[in-house]
């Protein structure tokens, strides 16, 4: 499954920008839950829905990368994929997931959501627009219409 | 719309903080104001204790006291309150009438409290010494006679001080720095007799000491227990002696303090004389007028000493080496910052005092002088003075939160009906005594500071009938009150009190033979369920299946249904599963007559109790209530079945103290949603994971209660089922509950803890609520507090009560402000602290180890003593380890915490019963707590009515906490251990036929049954003291404990020796050792 650069990195803009959405809606919820909008339990109900499929979307287009030989950037998403699973997988046994209801307002667990977001936020924000100068050059690189051959003979 | 009480149906709109304002519906009759009495049936004598403890909450408030001479103190607003200067011999005037005042009289007899000497004796209470300068605040301006006790123990140290006050430098001046630590060895000796540790006392006993042993009055041959006339149990034996130097030395600078020794030349004790002599220059303190009474407290030390005759003037060597060490500079320097006196650990053997450690006290700035606080037994703090930033905080190393138990029995309670309820309209605070008044028609909120308009209602005084003086009202006269709530208060119409019992009766659970004994006390107890007409009952049993039960109304007897598909469980009928109590009255009872034989010999092993829990779940889920579920086995069928674990050989245990599952936090937390509470009694003998399916009553607002081993045979087992049960059955309920704590802006609320679930940022959902359950939560500061003089925390609990009436319950606690850190040293809370420390290490080890969580306890004490250290810049002072007088029992508490069952290092404690120390460590109300972690030990043989409570006419005599150590255990004599849920009387080999026979009614040791677990009935004095006093620590608790009586050499000897907390086990350290290691790690 090995695609052109160009429809490459528009598949990668398109799930970043899918992520960059699921963040904002992530960091709604959680203000919601912080101004008494929303209880604990419907908040994190909602997020834990997204929890999977936010990994899924990174998970997936890092293994694109790293098919298409994109070392670098897959080098810099990898800490992010990494991170995600183990935030995953070290969610204790007794809870409903990696937001729990019963915790979430203990011990600033909120605050600490909150500012994950916001961290991943800028992170994809960084890296969208990494995907989209990526795009761009390998689209004025080559026509994407062409076959590879040609595309080949260019160097 | 207010925003959470939107979508779970059963929320009632709380408090919102965009609720739109109420409305007056007219026309009502302006407000009524009604006594509560919400005693349980049980236990009518605890609230009668209660009454007494609590002042008049509505009567008439007396003039504020000390208007006219404020103490030092409360000019400053930035000064912490000095211990001594309130000592001062200048404040006089004020302090003498204002012992006096009426405000004393509503004290409660039993916390002897420094305030009402003249009440408290006509009370029957021990005659307080006059001389209470040892009280950290002696002025009586305060208006809390009742509710803020005096710093634990502080009232009881008069009279060491007397004998063995802080010498006056001329006497040792120059002498050794310290008293010679070799000397002292370890506290956990062998048991030797009080009388006569030869070893032990030398090093504590001054120059003047030996008198105490010599004391002629008392040849340690003869039996001294009975026939000492007078051992007044509240007295201090001898109570901490090591004030170090600091502040004692300057406390009295004036000289005319030094002119009163007389009164201790008046002692008539001659073992007392010689010491009295030794320290006179203590009188100093002690203000003139009361040196006529001061005879009276020096008599009855005579008469106590020889029962135990320690050594009282112990650390008299260490005390007087390090006055003559301290510079007057540098003791200046300590009163100017108001430090409090201070122990040295090392030095004093007896740092418990001999009564119950009371609360601190909170001294309000003088415009609050007068309001009233809530009490300490409802709503704490760690601290009595908020740090003023997180800067003090962190360096004061306290950790900062708040207990409450909100909806503790009270015998007191001002109820109020009124059209509006008035509260702040940005905050939703409910006005209380902490707000203020701009005008007659205006009060500021004393948490958001927004000003606010009052109704005209509220000028009305319903006690003078008289208009305009809003002051006057009960909602601003108490910190606690209850009002009933108008309907703006509930989303539905209040739910009736509904109980179903989900019964376990697999082959394991019919064995152990409970089934009959919850059947039979059921039964009893049927009609003492609380609720009205519209209550509800139902009943479910489960084994591999589940069985409903029928109760259709004009059946002739119930009708069992078995549902077996339990993995997708459905109810077999739609109603008659739950049927109202008092129509089907019979056909419960029939039921319950029946249930224990119908499984008897039931041969099905399994137990599948999530499906039964999901089968009550529905059926309760329409109305809400109460699940009641006996589990003995491991659940092992259907969804929530689990596999027995096994911590795989590995010395950390924590995997097992967290869930295996998640299917019990969800199930507890949609039966919140559904104001569903289920409470779990837990009887098993095998492992049954309590880790896990304690979930399910944690985040429903349940309690666990847990009978390892249960067996119905045992006589103790099942009197301690049928006692708790019983309780559990008939005390008050609050239904669909929901708790909110608010806090002055500034402060926020960032853990809690307890059984409920945490709806949104400070809404705690509580689908029932039970008189035994406390919360606690810790707080955060989070801006700057300068501005302000005192911060509130108000915590409002909403409830349905079983008469289907809905109710908000208000508490409020105000606290000053503290610009230091010695003031917030100053006013540690040493048993709150213990409590909150409890729940967060208990979470520490849940969330990461059991070591983790230990170690965080020891450097706890380490990190207060050493910031304390550096608070008193003493330098290099000494080799001893110094902690404040507010602090002073904290390393006592950590050592036996360090020993209690959820923290135990070793590994032979049951992981069930670390979990279930831990679950209650979460859950129980402080002082339940607190005896849980430091149990008292009393001596039964020496009972006098000397200090005696009189409560209903009978004499309790109140005899004095003892270190649960062995060395205290004198082998002639017999002592009682309290421990909340069980009391034990252990009988020492040597004791006296005599004794024996007037107390216990054997002829001799020997001749004592194996198994005793009641007190005979004899008539005499000495029996009758100590059936009174044994029946009044049943009686002051929630349900009364079993009692078992135990011989020395009895197998069963070890249920009492592990409570011997402060000695050496193989496992742990001594209470000397652990004070030895932090002195090497305080710095």
């Amino acid at each position: 499954m090995i695609f052109s650069d160009a429809i490459l990195f528009a598949f990668g803009l398109i799930d970043v920008g899918a992520v960059l959405f699921l963040l904002i809606y992530f960091i709604i919820t959680l203000s919601d839950l912080e101004c008494d909008y929303l209880n604990a339990q419907q908040c994190c109900s909602k997020l834990n829905f997204w929890v999977v499929p936010k990994i899924a979307a990174q998970g997936v287009f890092n293994l694109f990368l790293l098919m298409h030989g994109r070392w670098l950037l897959c080098f810099i998403n990898l800490p992010m994929t990494a991170w995600l699973i183990y935030e995953l997988v070290t969610v204790p046994m007794g809870n409903t997931g990696v937001y729990d209801p019963t915790e979430i307002h203990n011990r600033g667990q909120l605050k600490k959501h909150m500012r994950d977001c916001m961290v991943y936020l800028g992170f994809y924000l960084v890296i969208f627009f990494i995907y989209l100068y990526c795009m761009i050059i390998s689209i004025l690189q080559g026509n994407p219409i062409k076959g590879h051959d040609e595309y080949a003979t260019e160097f | 719309m207010d925003p959470q009480a939107g979508p779970p149906p059963g929320m009632p709109p709380f408090s919102g903080p965009a609720r739109p304002p109420m409305t007056l519906p007219n026309g009502q009759p302006p407000w009524v104001q009604q006594q509560q009495f919400s005693a349980p049936p049980v236990n009518g004598h605890h609230n009668q204790q209660q009454q007494q403890m609590r002042p008049p909450q509505s009567g008439p408030y007396p003039p504020p006291p000390g208007v006219n001479g404020p103490p030092p103190f409360m000019n400053g607003p930035q000064k912490p309150p000095p211990q001594f200067q309130n000592a001062r011999p200048s404040p006089v005037p004020v302090d003498s009438p204002n012992r006096n005042s009426p405000l004393m009289m509503g004290t409660n007899k039993d916390v002897p409290g420094p305030f009402s000497g003249p009440p408290q004796s006509q009370a029957g209470f021990q005659p307080r010494p006059p001389i209470t300068m040892q009280q950290p605040f002696p002025n009586s301006q305060s208006p809390f006679p009742g509710q803020g006790p005096p710093p634990p123990g502080v009232g009881s140290q008069g009279p060491p001080y007397l004998q063995g006050g802080p010498p006056r430098p001329p006497l040792n001046l120059g002498g050794p720095m310290q008293a010679p630590p070799m000397g002292m060895p370890p506290f956990s000796g062998p048991a030797s007799p009080p009388q006569a540790p030869p070893g032990a006392n030398i090093q504590y006993t001054s120059p003047s000491g030996p008198p105490s042993f010599s004391n002629p009055n008392q040849p340690p041959t003869s039996m001294p227990y009975t026939s000492t006339p007078s051992a007044p149990p509240a007295a201090p034996l001898n109570q901490p002696v090591a004030i170090s130097s600091a502040n004692y030395g300057s406390a009295l600078p004036t000289p005319a303090s030094y002119s009163t020794p007389a009164m201790h030349q008046q002692t008539p004790a001659p073992q007392q004389q010689p010491v009295a002599q030794q320290a006179p220059p203590m009188a100093n303190r002690y203000p003139p007028q009361n040196s006529a009474q001061s005879p009276v407290y020096p008599s009855q030390q005579t008469a106590r000493s020889p029962v135990f005759p320690q050594p009282t003037t112990k650390s008299m060597d260490g005390l007087t080496t390090q006055m003559g060490s301290m510079s007057v500079t540098q003791q200046g320097f300590n009163r100017l910052w108001g430090n409090m006196e201070t122990y040295d650990l090392m030095q004093m053997r007896n740092i418990l005092p001999p009564t119950k450690v009371e609360a601190p006290r909170v001294n309000l700035q003088h415009s609050f002088v007068d309001a009233q606080n809530c009490s300490p037994d409802i709503f704490r703090c760690t601290v009595t003075k908020i740090p003023e930033t997180k800067s003090i905080l962190d360096k004061s190393r306290l950790p900062l939160g708040i207990l409450i138990h909100p909806f503790k029995d009270l015998s007191q309670l001002p109820v109020i009906q009124c059209n509006t309820i008035v509260r702040c309209r940005a905050c939703r605070t409910y006005i209380n005594p902490f707000v203020y008044f701009i005008d007659h028609r205006r009060w500021k909120c004393n948490i958001c500071f927004r000003v606010n308009e009052l109704p005209d209602e509220f000028q009305y005084d319903p006690v003078s009938k008289t208009y305009g003086e809003p002051t006057r009202r009960p909602e601003v006269r108490s910190a606690t009150i209850e009002f009933i709530a108008p309907s703006e208060y509930m989303v539905r119409p209040p739910q009736p009190a509904v109980y179903l019992f989900v019964l376990e009766v697999s082959r394991a659970a019919v064995d152990t033979g409970y089934l009959k004994l919850v059947c039979d006390i059921l039964l009893e107890e049927l009609d003492n369920l609380p609720g009205d007409s519209r209550t509800q009952i139902g009943f479910i049993t489960y084994d591999s299946a589940i069985h409903f039960y029928e109760l259709a109304e004009d059946a002739q007897q119930p009708h069992m249904m078995v549902v077996g598909d339990i993995d997708d469980i459905f109810l077999p009928c739609p109603e008659n599963l739950l049927v109202n109590l008092h129509e089907d009255f019979e056909l419960v009872r029939d039921l319950l007559a029946e249930l224990p034989n119908k499984f008897q010999g039931n041969p099905e092993p399994s137990s599948a109790l999530g499906a039964a829990l999901q089968a009550s779940f529905k059926l309760m889920g329409s109305t809400g209530g109460r699940v009641t579920v006996f589990q003995v086995t491991l659940p092992s069928l259907g969804p929530g079945a689990l596999q027995p674990r096994t911590s795989g050989g590995s010395k950390d245990a924590s995997p097992l103290l967290n869930p295996a599952i998640d299917f019990y936090k969800r199930l507890a937390l949609e039966c919140s949603a559904q104001q569903v509470a289920v409470d779990l009694f837990l009887l098993n003998s095998q492992t049954a994971d309590l880790a896990t399916i304690s979930g399910i009553a944690r985040f429903s607002g349940g309690c666990i209660n847990h009978f390892p081993d249960f067996h119905a045979a045992s006589k103790l087992h099942s009197e301690q089922l049928t006692r708790c049960f019983r309780r559990y059955l008939t005390r008050k309920i609050g239904l669909e509950a929901v708790m909110r704590v608010r806090c002055t802006r500034g402060l926020a609320i960032h853990t809690f803890h307890g059984n409920f679930f945490v709806r949104s940022t400070d809404l705690l959902s509580l689908p029932n609520v039970s008189p035994d359950s406390g919360f606690g939560m810790q707080l955060a500061i989070e801006e700057n507090l300068s501005d302000m003089q005192n911060v509130c925390l108000q915590a409002a609990l909403l409830y349905t009560s079983s008469k289907g009436e809905r109710r908000i319950r208000v508490h409020t606690l105000c606290l000053p402000i503290a610009s230091n850190i010695s003031e917030v040293i100053a006013s540690a809370d040493q048993q709150c602290i213990v409590g909150l420390l409890t729940k967060m290490a208990v979470d520490r080890s849940q969330s990461s180890s059991l070591s983790d969580a230990r170690e965080a306890f020891i450097n706890v004490a380490v990190d207060v003593l050493s910031t304390f250290r550096a608070t008193q810049n003493m330098g290099g002072a000494g080799s001893g380890l110094l902690a404040p007088h507010s602090l002073r029992l904290l390393p006592l508490y950590i050592v036996a915490l360090l020993r209690h069952p959820a923290f135990r290092a070793s590994s032979n404690v049951r992981i069930d019963d670390r979990v279930y120390a831990m679950c209650q460590f979460k859950s129980l109300p402080l002082d339940s707590l607190m005896q849980s972690v430091f149990p008292d030990l009393y001596p039964l043989h020496c009972l006098t009515d000397e200090g005696a409570l009189e409560i209903e006419g009978k004499v309790i005599p109140q005899p004095p906490r003892l270190h649960l150590s062995a060395e205290k255990l004198d082998s002639r004599g017999l002592f009682l251990i309290d421990t909340g849920d069980s009391l034990i009387i252990y009988v020492l080999r040597n004791i006296n036929p005599a004794l024996c026979r007037v107390l216990l009614g054997a002829n001799s040791f020997e001749a004592i049954p194996d198994v005793m677990t009641e007190l005979p009935v004899l008539d005499n004095q000495d029996s009758e003291r100590m059936r009174a006093f044994v029946n009044y620590l049943k009686e002051i608790k929630p349900y009364p404990p079993p009692l078992q009586i135990i011989r020395e050499d009895s197998k069963y000897r070890s249920r009492f020796m592990q409570y011997l907390l402060e000695d050496r086990s193989e496992s742990s350290l001594s209470y000397y050792e652990f004070l030895q290691h932090l002195k090497t790690q305080v710095k």
